[in-house]
């Protein structure tokens, strides 16, 4: 086990070193870091002060040990509009996006899992049908049009719910979310269930599927043949096998979630991390693209980590040492 | 993944009926295939045939009138026609206007589809070819992107080559050739353990010829089913590009980039700036969904009765 870990660990490091050299070539080699990284507005006298400052004259290899070193202090340099650190710039609007992303993965529970089991209880069933036809149309629409649909839906025709912003925010036990107020309540209802949408259709079929296979196995004619009721069968000796998958599916949809919340944050102006990239890329703000780059990167090899390492405790029969990516 | 495992299509062996015939009713057993089929090649052709078919052509500046901009659908305007689907915020009738960008989103789409198809199977023969070392850095270089949104390693790199039709084109490609990479490699390897390939290895036959003339033609309908399913995701993503303002320029304005337009103004109740092209968008890729199933379908023997 603590092999696996420490295979698993090394590997992750190894595709961060990577990703580092990808970025910094990106930003030094195929666009001009003199104008990615320093304001192009500036002065020539300023530029070249700059320059100087920044190590650009200096050979290539030791450019990226400049640049290595720190991204490990956690020096991603400083967004030209904010006039502030890059990073700390991201790291301020992570919170909203955080919100938003547990917001839909509760809602994709909170829908998914009952309408998946009543569609694999009974597949033949009318409403069964509808929930399937509805998870293959979930799949098919584009995100950013649904955010618009709903938007004018329920925010245009009906007026029920606002449209923009994030509403007023509370802070309880230290953490500031829109979640402890009603009308900060009301204002996430929409984004995160534009966001959610995708993967109630996701969690849907994968509860149907599991609860299809489940019903034929033994423990369950077991389970039925003791005489249990109906509701303790599926509520706790289907339901806790079907968990596992759902469970490490969602978990590896989590980064998903944030690289996707880059289109709702848009639409619904939620002033989150997506919001922030989004303006950056318009603006040419480019350290803060740079930043974002490397933490979603570091996001996204911390999750898979998590995910491989929880599956093998999970599930023993996944072997380990056979990791891959 | 199902179709990377999935044998070629069997070839039948009737005397009376073509493969392409049987394929062909094979298909159209399913009256939403065929029906979803008709609609592609109607859509296909409203594209190419844009410039004869529109009231207007909306980027010719003589056409247009600001004087007309946002009328609501089937206002009747200064050009003495009526703009049935209403005009958007520069006064170009919608109708043109979503036709020239449905033919933008097809290019865009078809385009990055068939250059990545080319660029994963190339990738993917090598590594099948190859083997050992080089097939794993490979194959680990397609899981690790694989991992990835597509989204952000799209918006990643719009933001490093910046705007532009052959920018976007660029990015989808570098987003999807993975896809194709895997499937190929997939198929070619079930492939080469068949017996047609050990009789060609006797016969003496070079290992390039056996690669793509004997592997590479079998291969070609699980490629087709991914191919099919990613030009749809292709102009899906490429319309969320251009709706965020970071795919293509105004001067090409694709489904995406009207949508987007439109958006300032649905909060003020003129939906349909936003709404038609929406739907538009809608139908191809639901359309084209639904073709790449049936093929998917059709082509994989395992699932024939």
């Amino acid at each position: 086990m603590t092999a696996f870990v420490l295979r698993r660990l090394t590997q992750s490091i190894g595709v961060v070193f990577v990703m580092s050299l990808i970025v910094f070539f990106g930003v030094h080699v195929v666009g001009d870091p003199v104008y990615m990284l320093i304001n192009p507005q500036a002065d020539q006298k300023d530029i070249e002060a700059a320059i100087k400052a920044l190590g650009l004259d200096r050979p290539i290899w030791e450019q990226y040990w400049h640049f290595l070193t720190g991204a490990l202090r956690g020096d991603l340099g400083r967004s030209f509009i904010f006039g502030e650190s890059a990073l700390k710039v991201i790291v301020q609007r992570m919170p909203a996006t955080i919100e938003l992303a547990l917001t839909a993965v509760t809602m994709a529970v909170v829908f998914g899992i009952p309408l998946g089991l009543y569609a694999g209880l009974k597949p033949e069933g009318v409403f069964s049908k509808i929930i399937m036809a509805g998870s293959i149309v979930g799949f098919s629409l584009p995100t950013f049009w649904v955010g618009l649909m709903l938007i004018m839906v329920f925010a245009v025709i009906l007026g029920w719910l606002p449209s923009t912003g994030r509403g007023e925010t509370a802070t309880y036990l230290g953490i500031t979310s829109s979640l402890f107020t009603l009308n900060g309540l009301s204002h996430i209802l929409l984004p995160a269930l534009n966001l959610a949408l995708l993967k109630i259709s996701l969690v849907i079929r994968l509860t149907r599927a599991g609860t299809r296979e489940a019903i034929h196995q033994d423990y369950i004619k077991f389970a039925r043949a003791k005489g249990l009721s109906n509701r303790r069968v599926v509520g706790v000796h289907l339901l806790k096998n079907i968990l596992i998958p759902v469970v490490t599916v969602l978990g590896l949809e989590f980064g998903n979630l944030v690289a996707f919340s880059v289109v709702t944050e848009t639409i619904f102006s939620w002033p989150g991390m997506g919001k922030l990239l989004i303006q950056a890329i318009q603006s040419l703000d480019r350290p803060v693209i740079v930043a974002y780059l490397i933490l979603i990167v570091l996001m996204f090899v911390v999750i898979n980590l998590v995910v491989d390492v929880l599956y093998s405790i999970l599930d023993p029969r996944v072997r380990l040492g056979e990791g891959s990516a | 993944m199902s179709i990377a495992e999935a044998p070629i299509a069997a070839k039948p062996k009737a005397v009376v009926e073509t493969p392409f015939r049987r394929f062909a009713s094979e298909y159209l057993e399913s009256r939403v295939a065929a029906f979803a089929l008709g609609l592609m090649m109607v859509l296909i052709g409203l594209a190419v045939l844009a410039p004869w078919i529109t009231p207007q052509n909306p980027y010719d500046l003589a056409q247009v009138d600001v004087l007309d901009s946002r009328l609501p659908p089937g206002t009747k305007s200064s050009g003495n026609y009526t703009h049935w689907l209403g005009t958007d915020g520069a006064g170009r009738d919608l109708l043109s206007a979503m036709i020239y960008g449905l033919r933008i989103s097809l290019i865009v789409g078809v385009m990055s589809g068939l250059i990545a198809m080319i660029v994963g199977t190339a990738v993917g023969m090598t590594a099948a070819y190859t083997g050992g070392r080089v097939e794993n850095l490979i194959m680990r270089i397609v899981d690790l992107q694989l991992s990835f949104p597509a989204i952000l390693l799209a918006l990643m790199l719009i933001a490093v080559l910046g705007k532009g039709i052959d920018k976007i084109i660029i990015a989808l490609v570098t987003v999807q050739w993975a896809y194709y990479a895997r499937t190929v490699r997939g198929t070619a390897l079930v492939e080469a353990r068949k017996e047609y390939v050990e009789a060609a290895r006797c016969l003496g036959l070079s290992s390039p010829r056996i690669l793509f003339k004997h592997i590479l033609p079998n291969c070609i309908a699980p490629l087709i089913v991914v191919a099919t399913v990613q030009t749809a995701h292709a102009i899906a993503l490429e319309a969320t590009l251009s709706f965020l303002g970071v795919g293509l320029p105004q001067t090409e304005p694709s489904l995406g980039l009207l949508i987007s337009n439109g958006f300032e103004y649905m909060l003020s109740g003129k939906y349909w700036i936003s709404f038609f092209p929406g739907l538009v968008l809608l139908v191809t890729i639901v359309a084209i969904n639904l073709v790449g199933d049936q093929l998917r379908d059709v082509l994989n023997p395992r699932l024939k009765r």
